[in-house]
């Protein structure tokens, strides 16, 4: 069954009759993004209203692989486990060469976490999810058909003009969140633009609706039989939807190519059979780049407004969840008064270092797979026929480095001798516990998380003290005895320590809080 | 560790010959195409970033406009 793109009711804003009372936080777009951090905010109780130009969701097929850092953030804000059991679970990814397996990759070799590596699941579900989440939450305000025109600064706020059926009002915002997609307007409003790199490559993406029984894994063909010279990918999506990438070339006509007639051939090529119905067809090309500051005064770029990337890795959505995540109890704490605004600056750099880290892994994928003639394709096909035959060359084979949160450069208190998955800047390590898990035991604010001792009580913080667990001391020990965490409100390690004062570690919170780490 | 850039073959000649007759017979292309599997190889077996590092950078050297 195609997807049923119901339109989500327009209502008359309050804004058309009289003024409306200046808001905390505006965000324009109701995409994957904006969604999220509405709901992020309204967990740190920061209410926000949101305004997005459409009344469906996403149509067609776009954002399908979720990682395992996303789900834990779409967890947090209550959508989690309807994303993974909707969606198709899978941490294998195998690539051929020809009609030999060259490469193989498991995302998450290791149990013990509540997420799985990664849910297949269809863009429009995740946001149908997120805007069911949204109406149901009494501090976001979601406004559809209502389309920003206009964006102005002031220097404690901004006033976004906008349009809808019933004509046009101001909306003022302390700080306006700019989700707006990769075409942003409010980014070409602002007079800002892209650095970075276009990639001459066109890729055709279809979804197909079959009744098969691939089995839930990543398929990546280099130059296969069924489209000589090219690379093909097939991923698995719920309601018996498959998703297949073809790489077309650059010398395509993309008119040409989404014509029913010749896509069918092909994608029968690729699935053995003509017993399928095509449900979407779209020509893309990719660009991995990104503005050079994401905060612009009271106006903050999030998600794909902020930065594109080539899908390979699947970096984008859940780059944009990483956004999220590392804005949220940031901007909570400057609108509560609670952190000064140089907080946003530290949010505006981590991001910054995460966008390079996926546009830097987008890239090199992409040129593998399009690698430019001479000595770019000279070493790419010297990698896939050494792959055939050693173990060495198979994971320099680049069909995509699949997103993983980036390991922040925080210069903070560490202790040695702890594990390098959980070192200050790292996402904190989920682990089973007697009564469920982890990461859902961590605060919407600061936690002291302490392993095998008592947990200091420090101000502004929450405490937890967890008996030592073979996972805990394997992710959170090594070989010491007892450890303290400091772990910030977005899950990142803040600091730890084998041995410290309550002093220190009120220290290392304000740092983080302030920015200053 | 750092580069060896002091003779360390022990059959100097006898590798160049090698070298060659390991080309032999193959196109300009195939014989790129060649090269390039030979320096995976052997970067594989150096491994070390500083040694490969240097061995680019000497590679480089003289070659073209800076790069
Ligand atoms: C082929 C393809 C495959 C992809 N695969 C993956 C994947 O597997 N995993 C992944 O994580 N990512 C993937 N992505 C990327 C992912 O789709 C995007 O990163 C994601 O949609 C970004 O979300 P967003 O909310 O920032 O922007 P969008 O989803 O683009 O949402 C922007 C919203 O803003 C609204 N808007 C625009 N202008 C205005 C205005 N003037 N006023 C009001 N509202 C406005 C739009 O209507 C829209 O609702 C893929 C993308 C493509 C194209």
């Amino acid at each position: 069954m195609p997807y049923d793109y119901k339109p989500y009711a327009y209502h008359r804003p309050p804004g058309l009759t009289a003024p409306e009372p200046r808001h905390k936080v505006a965000i324009v777009g109701a995409g994957p993004i904006g969604l999220a951090m509405a709901l992020e905010l309204a967990q740190h109780g920061v209410p926000s209203v949101i305004v997005d130009d459409n009344d469906v969701v996403s149509v067609g097929s776009r954002a399908i692989c979720w990682s395992k850092r996303s789900l834990e953030i779409l967890d947090r804000i209550g959508i989690g486990a309807r994303c993974v059991e909707k969606g198709v679970t899978w941490k294998v990814g195998r690539t051929w060469h020809r009609d030999r397996e060259v490469f193989t990759f498991d995302l998450l070799p290791e149990d013990g976490h509540k997420m799985p590596a990664f849910v297949n699941l269809q863009q429009y579900y995740v946001e149908e999810y997120l805007i069911e989440a949204a109406q149901a939450n009494a501090l976001i305000d979601l406004r559809f058909r209502n389309r920003v025109k206009a964006v102005e600064q002031a220097a404690d706020h901004a006033v976004a003009v906008i349009e809808t059926p019933d004509g046009d009002y101001r909306l003022e915002a302390d700080w306006l969140i700019a989700c707006d997609g990769a075409r942003s307007p409010v980014r070409a409003m602002l007079g800002l633009d892209f650095d970075g790199e276009l990639f001459e490559e066109r890729f055709l993406i279809a979804d197909i609706e079959m009744a098969a029984d691939f089995p839930s894994e990543r398929w990546f063909w280099f130059e296969p039989t069924f489209h000589p010279g090219q690379s093909a990918l097939l991923h698995k999506q719920p309601d018996n939807i498959y998703r297949i990438d073809l790489q077309l070339g650059w010398n395509t006509d993309p008119e040409e190519e989404r014509k029913p007639e010749r896509v069918i051939p092909r994608i029968e090529k690729v699935v053995g059979h003509r017993d399928f119905r095509l449900d979407w067809v779209s020509v893309y090309t990719f660009q991995c780049r990104r503005l050079r500051n994401f905060v612009q005064g009271r106006v903050i770029f999030v998600g794909d407004s902020a930065h594109v990337v080539s899908p390979f890795g699947a970096r984008g959505g859940n780059g944009g969840l990483g956004d999220v995540d590392a804005l949220g109890w940031r901007l909570a704490g400057v609108v509560r008064g609670e952190a000064p605004e140089a907080a946003l600056a530290a949010f505006d750099r981590e991001r910054q270092f995460g966008a390079d880290e996926n546009i830097l892994n987008s890239a090199r994928s992409t040129r593998f797979m399009s690698p430019e003639d001479g000595v770019e394709r000279l070493f790419r096909d010297a990698v896939l026929h050494l792959a055939n035959r050693v173990d060495f060359a198979r994971p320099m084979v680049n069909s995509g480095r699949l997103s993983r949160p980036c390991v922040y450069p925080l210069v903070a208190p560490d202790a040695t001798g702890l594990p390098e998955v959980s070192r200050p800047g790292a996402v904190a390590p989920d682990a089973p516990l007697a009564d469920g898990w982890l990461l859902e035991r961590l605060g919407v604010g600061f936690t002291v998380l302490a392993i095998g001792c008592a947990a200091p009580e420090v101000p502004g913080a929450r405490a937890l003290a967890l008996p030592v667990t073979p996972e805990l001391a394997a992710r959170y020990l090594g070989g010491a005895g007892a450890a303290v965490y400091l772990i910030r409100p977005d899950q990142v390690v803040a600091a730890r320590w084998t041995a410290c004062g309550v002093e220190e570690i009120a220290a290392a919170l304000t740092a983080s809080r302030e920015g200053r780490t | 560790m750092s580069l060896i850039t002091a003779p360390n073959i022990a059959d100097v000649d006898g590798f160049y010959a090698r070298l060659l007759a390991t080309h032999r017979g193959l196109t300009d292309a195939e014989s790129a195409a060649l090269n390039a599997r030979l320096i995976l190889i052997l970067a594989n077996h150096v491994g070390d970033a500083t040694v490969l590092e240097q061995a680019l950078a000497l590679a480089r050297d003289g070659a073209g406009k800076p790069a």
